[in-house]
């Protein structure tokens, strides 16, 4: 058996070295599941079932923050990151190619069961439209702004909301890295006062704002909430096309565990952060899409079995984000499983001499029930 | 000199313990057995039946009705047996007045085992000269075989019982290999009844288990159902001839229901150990129980459907593989004076 899977390996090598100038036919059983197309512009469900490849340095460029844990871990191990191209990603990508950016934005809602790749396919989406030049505003997790907060600053503009400064500061740095040159190009619509003293003028790149937030950080959930209106209002004139991205949207109306000084609970609109936020999610605004995800791992006071959109969001979300296109994602077919694992037997991932067999690839597959979290844990200590 | 007179019978008597059980006399014997049937025929009229027609299960079942008894040990209930069963058989007194002993084998200290061996020899040279005489005669030895698979020799403890008296392992072993000397001779056929007496029939796989034929369904699909049960957790499971290994539990797919890597492991194992893994679909109900006793009752459940769709040596490597043995293992009793089943209070010194 080891035998085999070492011809296996020297196989594979010699397959993907030789065809690594042209796609990789469907008809060989035993080719190696990877495709060399690596603008996702160009992804077709001829591609379905394949991984793809993401140079590092664009990963740090792009994902700052959007990744799940696990997929950063691996992208170390591996050294190279790559991605399953899967048929939600691609309809939802067919979507935004055929989209009118004169209408309002439209909105799209990935949901399904726990570690069936939701953020992974958000994660893809975002990664074509910044390879199409959009603006990406890339928010990796609004559970994070709803929970486990450890400080809260009553807000100089409004007198009844909560600032988050360290989320805020955080995820401007994020914001910072991922749209370098945009920054430059926008211009700020009205005069900003931070505080007693400063000032943005009126014109200024919005650059200085990001800066003005990272510096002072009291004021970061206001800088946030700037750059938020003037991308809203500037996106419908057609000089940049904006992404808002959001995973975990359902953290924005459910509750938070945040208390007040004085012990009272705090309401998800009580937060600057989660304010505007919401305000960007309405479709009031053209020249771009909303492409939200439904997370039930960092969901509060959910139930653990609760998938749909319905249950997640709350009668109140869903009212809100009414209409929206809904985007389930499965678990792996049988042929998405099986690239996933010609993917880990060639990285040498599964170590374990049965795990090269038929018998452990349908052992895995029956354990794991094709759940793309389970294979990957149940995948580690093999 | 005083010398003790008041003494206690204690004192007199030598050795309580070192004669052993009681003896008991054949008269002894015989009173128990007339009382017996006559309390047998008083127990008749008590209960309003024929004392002619009065047999022990009726016994039996007049006792029980009469004297209930909560206990759990069914030989500490009152019963009501032939002395014969009741009494165990003793052996006579060997010698007679004058001491002289009856048997001519008695001061070998094994006079039936030495008395048994004895005339088994002279059976065998009865064989063997019966043998000879067929020869002399040219007759054809008879040479039919004695079926050997389903009878056995007598055990060890059989044969002492038999003997009444304690036998070594040497001596068993002797006398089996004359047994089956006398066996082997082609004319044993003569001796066959006393062969007889000391072979028993062993029953051929008791209690064969009936393998289900497989039932189709409506779609004409095969199928087959299985039933398990392990602590307190009962499960039947429908196993379909279909391809794709769905499983679902309750309505539930597993990754949902068992949500825990071992209890999945435990369902994939009969699948597994057969080799058809993506093969059948299976629908279960399960009740009773916690994760892991459900889990388990599935496990036997498909194993018990399975049987019906493999070979027959398959089911015998199942049996092996302990697929098919029901879990004994229970809760066990709290005692008293303790805090749990084995837990003792904890010892304070003082």
């Amino acid at each position: 058996q080891l035998e085999r899977g070492c011809a296996l390996h020297t196989a594979a090598r010699d397959c993907q070295s030789s065809l690594s100038s042209q796609d990789v036919p469907a008809e060989r059983p035993r080719a190696v599941f990877h495709t060399s197309e690596s603008d996702p512009a160009k992804h077709t469900e001829q591609h379905e079932g394949r991984l793809y490849h993401i140079p590092l340095e664009e990963v740090k460029a792009v994902f700052p923050h959007g990744l799940p844990h696990r997929f950063q871990q691996q992208i170390q191990t591996f050294n190279e990151a790559r991605v399953m191209v899967r048929r939600p990603a691609l309809e939802l990508l067919a979507y935004l190619k055929g989209s009118n950016l004169a209408h309002p934005a439209v909105r799209y809602v990935i949901y399904g069961e726990r570690g069936t790749g939701k953020t992974m396919t958000l994660c893809h989406v975002v990664h074509y439209c910044s390879r199409q030049g959009w603006l990406v505003l890339h928010i990796p997790d609004a559970h994070l702004w709803v929970k486990n907060c450890k400080e809260l600053l009553q807000s100089s503009y409004n007198k009844e909301r909560l600032d988050q400064p360290l989320q805020a500061s955080v995820w401007l740095k994020n914001f910072k890295t991922s749209n370098e040159r945009f920054l430059q190009e926008i211009k700020t619509q009205r005069k900003y006062m931070w505080g007693k003293r400063e000032s943005t003028e009126e014109g200024r790149p919005l650059g200085e704002v990001v800066e003005q937030g990272l510096a002072r950080v009291r004021s970061a959930s206001d800088a946030v909430g700037v750059v938020l209106r003037e991308l809203k209002l500037q996106s419908p004139r057609g000089s940049f096309r904006l992404l808002v991205a959001v995973d975990g949207v359902n953290a924005l109306w459910g509750r938070t565990t945040l208390r007040k000084e004085d012990k009272s609970p705090v309401s998800p609109e009580e937060l600057t952060l989660v304010h505007n936020l919401r305000k960007m999610v309405r479709n009031d605004w053209s020249g771009g899409a909303i492409v939200t995800t439904l997370s039930q791992t960092g969901s509060l006071f959910k139930p653990s079995s609760a998938y749909t959109p319905q249950e997640l969001l709350g009668r109140e979300g869903f009212d809100t984000l009414d209409p929206f296109v809904p985007i389930p994602v499965p678990n792996y077919s049988p042929r998405e499983f099986e690239s996933c694992y010609s993917y880990y037997l060639e990285r040498r991932w599964l170590q374990h001499e049965k795990a090269h067999t038929e018998d452990g690839k349908a052992e895995l597959q029956f354990l794991s029930g094709s759940n793309p979290r389970q294979l990957d844990r149940l995948a580690g200590p093999l | 000199t005083l010398r003790l007179i008041c003494t206690t019978t204690a004192v007199q008597k030598n050795n309580a313990g070192a004669s052993g059980p009681e003896k008991y006399t054949e008269a002894f014997i015989k009173k128990q057995i007339e009382e017996f049937n006559l309390g047998k025929r008083h127990l008749a009229n008590m209960m309003g039946e024929d004392p002619e027609t009065f047999t022990q299960e009726d016994i039996d079942r007049a006792i029980a009705y009469l004297f209930p008894s909560g206990l759990f040990d069914k030989q500490a209930r009152p019963m009501m047996k032939h002395p014969t069963e009741i009494f165990p058989e003793q052996r006579k007194i060997q010698w007679g007045e004058d001491g002289r002993p009856f048997h001519f084998l008695f001061y070998t200290g094994k006079q039936s085992y030495y008395s048994l061996m004895h005339e088994t020899y002279e059976k065998l040279l009865n064989v063997q000269k019966h043998q000879d005489q067929l020869i002399a005669q040219d007759l054809p030895l008879q040479k039919e075989k004695r079926n050997l698979a389903g009878s056995r020799w007598l055990t060890k403890i059989e044969l002492e019982e038999m003997l009444l008296e304690k036998l070594s392992d040497d001596d068993y072993s002797r006398f089996i290999q004359l047994l089956q000397k006398l066996v082997a001779l082609p004319c044993a056929d003569i001796e066959e009844k006393y062969i007889q007496k000391f072979s028993r029939e062993v029953p051929v796989q008791l209690q064969k288990v009936v393998i289900e034929p497989l039932q189709y369904d409506e779609r004409g699909v095969a199928f087959s159902t299985g039933e398990g049960k392990r602590k307190t957790a009962r499960a039947t499971a429908v196993v379909y001839d279909s391809g794709t290994g769905k499983i679902t539990v309750n309505g539930i797919d597993i990754l949902h229901y068992f949500p825990v890597l071992q209890d999945r492991e435990q369902l994939l194992f009969p699948f597994q150990f057969l080799g058809r893994i993506g093969k059948h679909d299976m629908v279960c109900t399960v009740s009773g129980g916690g994760r892991s006793s459900q889990a388990g009752a599935i496990r036997l459940a498909s194993a018990k459907a399975l049987r019906s769709f493999v070979t027959e040596k398959e089911v015998e490597f199942m049996r092996q593989a302990g697929l098919l043995t029901v879990d004994p293992r229970v809760k066990e009793r709290k005692k008293p004076g303790q805090e749990g089943p084995r837990r003792k209070f904890t010892w304070k010194k003082r």
